[in-house]
């Protein structure tokens, strides 16, 4: 095996964008991108999937939602509230939303396979408490056009006149703000201390451990 | 922090080194794929010209698209076709087993692993699917992953994780007639909620969870995710080994039962571990559960009122609103009564021998009632075939159930398989997601096997201890 292509992972330090409320607590994935949408081997083009059933009805005709409204379509920062994401892994999920235009999400809480997905992605998932988030969500409906700055380093989103402290998890902060969220290559480089580990377990047959590159 | 327990042991051992982010890199010693969730990763690969670093660490299996009634070739589902055509092309270019639809082993991956051996405990094991959880019954620590994953261990064997809390739940007493490990982890999830697992781990302990079989156990740990928990297990015992001697891994390899027998003994939390929280539920007083709404944790006593919005905790209160508006419920009524369409006997949480034969006791003699269509989808073809020679197959054909081919089926209606229009369907699956059975007004009541068998036959929502002559002799 030759070495691996670097790959170039941008450092997230800070995401800013005009804001869109999604407001409900659980909002699973299936919600985010049902099923039927993900019978492809790719993930392009699955932006325009997002929310679909909340969007459309059963004529494809538009639903009230906010990522069919005019005035959210520019917006890349999503407000949430709590428990956001659950239920099945597919990353498929913030990969509609993040070629829907999402570049970051505010939430009171994250469903931890959909958080590691978005880290996996560059994607931050800020929390805060519930009150912040909802005077957050109508700050948004009320300035849909108005800028947020989530500051990745500092953990503060700052919008209007307004800067407020949330909380982004130590590990993800310093993946995103290093540039090393896209894990492969880091990982990779430790393949002769992989090596030793999997030597170690009992369960693991010799065979099925590569020789050194 | 959790110090003693299984957790802290299998993750020690594990480890490789600490990233820099803080996160551990842990080794991957079992990873599962399917043809939904890998086919990128592998695009991945090939565009960072990376190849599979452990193939024979790596076993796959076609389960969510695949058609339940007729499996010949091509699919009549173009997109269908072309995702096992790709999974075909990885595994074979990767040099990976593949348990296909020709190999008499196919099936739910998270039913495939357990049967063939594959699933050990004290092993990690991955796979990019949330219900990876289910494999924590045998005292391995398994979890979910997204498709980056999927490259990241695809690439180099390993995965960068944060260590997380244990929380151990005791299930003392024993479980009732009619009362299954599905009745206790809805009741888990009910109490603790559906974000109530988010950070931690869930440690399964108690006599009642001693008392189950291997299946039971996985049935529980299936569904530690739908309360937030990304992994559930249970501390290896007599039980576990039991399943393991008659796998095919140790049937192969008879002198490895012997030498790995130490090692899992090793993992089991110790007497004195210490944990991060501890919960108590009382098996005894658990009946069967089912749920009124449209998350797993929205469920109920089969005798117990549907509640009011208004009396549940505020942050639950509008998403109870509003699944009761979807499902058409009505609080203060329990659930007992409610029309069903659809029964789904199947799926990774309910679809393994002794759930069949639950059920087929329930239904033998019996019929389904005429407004109701009632399938059933083994959760692999040997579960299939040994329910064949048993006989279920005939017993359910007898009362009016469709018998199919193994698969995800109905469970997340990603093949033929789907609830149609506003239909209301008894489900042995997992999640009551809006559109989750494949109709945007579908209506899914979750529930044990036997409880499906019995709504099956009487065409609505029925406590299965309470059917007339319920007492067969099968």
């Amino acid at each position: 095996m030759g070495d691996t292509d670097e790959v170039e992972i941008p450092e997230v330090d800070s995401v800013s964008g005009s804001g869109i409320p999604i407001r409900g607590n659980d909002i699973d994935t299936d919600q985010i991108i049902p099923a039927r949408f993900m019978k492809v081997v790719t993930f392009d083009g699955l932006g325009e999937f997002a929310f679909f059933d909340l969007r459309f009805d059963e004529d494809d005709e538009q639903k009230d939602h906010p990522f069919n409204e005019e005035r959210f379509q520019d917006s890349s920062v999503m407000v949430v509230n709590s428990n956001f994401g659950c239920g099945s892994s597919r990353e498929h999920a913030p990969q509609a939303l993040m070629r829907w235009g999402i570049d970051a999400i505010i939430g009171e809480s994250f469903a931890e396979i959909f958080a590691g997905n978005c880290l996996a992605l560059g994607i931050p998932t800020v929390t805060a408490d519930a009150e912040t988030i909802e005077a957050l969500q109508d700050w948004v409906d009320e300035n849909p056009e108005g800028e947020l700055e989530i500051d990745v380093e500092a953990e503060t989103v700052t919008y209007g006149s307004k800067t407020i402290d949330v909380t982004v998890d130590d590990a993800q902060r310093k993946a995103l703000v290093d540039g090393v969220w896209d894990t492969t290559a880091l990982m990779k480089s430790n393949a002769g201390a992989v090596r030793e580990t999997a030597r170690e377990l009992p369960y693991v047959e010799s065979g099925a451990i590569p020789e050194a590159e | 922090m959790s110090e003693g327990t299984l957790y802290d042991k299998v993750w020690d051992r594990h480890k490789v080194t600490t990233l820099p982010t803080g996160q551990d890199q842990l080794f991957v010693g079992l990873h599962l794929i399917h043809e939904v969730t890998s086919p990128q990763a592998f695009g991945m690969l090939r565009e960072r010209d990376l190849e599979v670093a452990y193939p024979e660490l790596t076993h796959a299996t076609v389960d969510h698209i695949i058609p339940t009634a007729d499996q010949s070739r091509p699919y009549e589902e173009d997109a269908a076709e072309e995702m096992m055509s790709e999974l075909e092309r990885n595994v074979r270019e990767a040099g990976i087993e593949f348990s296909d639809p020709n190999s008499g082993d196919q099936g739910i991956v998270h039913v495939v692993g357990p049967e063939q051996g594959l699933t050990q405990p004290g092993k990690t094991i991955v796979c990019g699917d949330s219900h990876t959880s289910t494999h924590g019954a045998f005292g391995a620590l398994a979890f979910g992953i997204g498709t980056s994953q999927i490259r990241d261990v695809l690439a180099t064997g390993t995965i960068a994780m944060e260590k997380q809390k244990v929380r151990k739940i005791q299930v003392d007493g024993e479980l009732g007639e009619g009362v299954e490990a599905k009745d206790v982890i809805l009741e888990i999830i009910r109490r603790l909620g559906t974000e109530g697992g988010v950070g931690y781990v869930y440690e399964y302990a108690g006599s009642a969870i001693e008392d189950l079989g291997m299946e039971g156990r996985m049935s529980i740990c299936n569904m530690s995710i739908e309360g937030g928990a990304r992994a559930g297990y249970v501390n290896p015992d007599e039980t576990t080994y039991e399943w393991l001697e008659d796998t095919d891994y140790f049937q192969d390899n008879p002198e490895k039962f012997e030498e790995l027998k130490p090692y899992w003994e090793s993992i089991r939390s110790d007497e004195d571990a210490e944990y991060d929280d501890v919960v108590h539920i009382d098996a005894d007083e658990l009946e069967p559960v089912v749920t009124w709404g449209t998350t797993p944790g929205q469920g109920i006593g089969i005798s117990d009122p549907i509640p009011e919005p208004e009396e549940l905790p505020a942050d639950k209160q509008d998403t109870a609103r509003r699944a009761q508006e979807h499902m058409r419920v009505e609080p203060g009524e329990t659930m007992a009564g409610y029309d069903i369409d659809v029964a789904f006997l199947g799926s990774c949480t309910n679809a393994r021998l002794p759930d069949l034969r639950r059920a087929a006791r329930i239904v033998e003699g019996r019929e389904v009632h005429d407004d109701v269509r009632a399938l059933v989808v083994p959760g692999s073809q040997r579960v299939q075939k040994t329910a064949e020679e048993e006989g279920l197959k005939d017993v359910f054909e007898a009362a009016g159930f469709e018998w199919r081919n193994a698969g995800c089926s109905m469970c997340l209606g990603m093949n033929e398989d789907q609830l149609e229009g506003d239909e209301a369907s008894a489900s042995s699956s997992n999640r009551n997601f809006v559109g989750r059975q494949g109709s945007k007004d579908g209506r899914t009541v979750l529930m044990n096997p036997q409880m499906v068998a019995a709504a099956a036959i009487t065409g609505e929502v029925t406590d299965v201890r309470e059917l007339p002559e319920a007492e067969v002799t099968a």
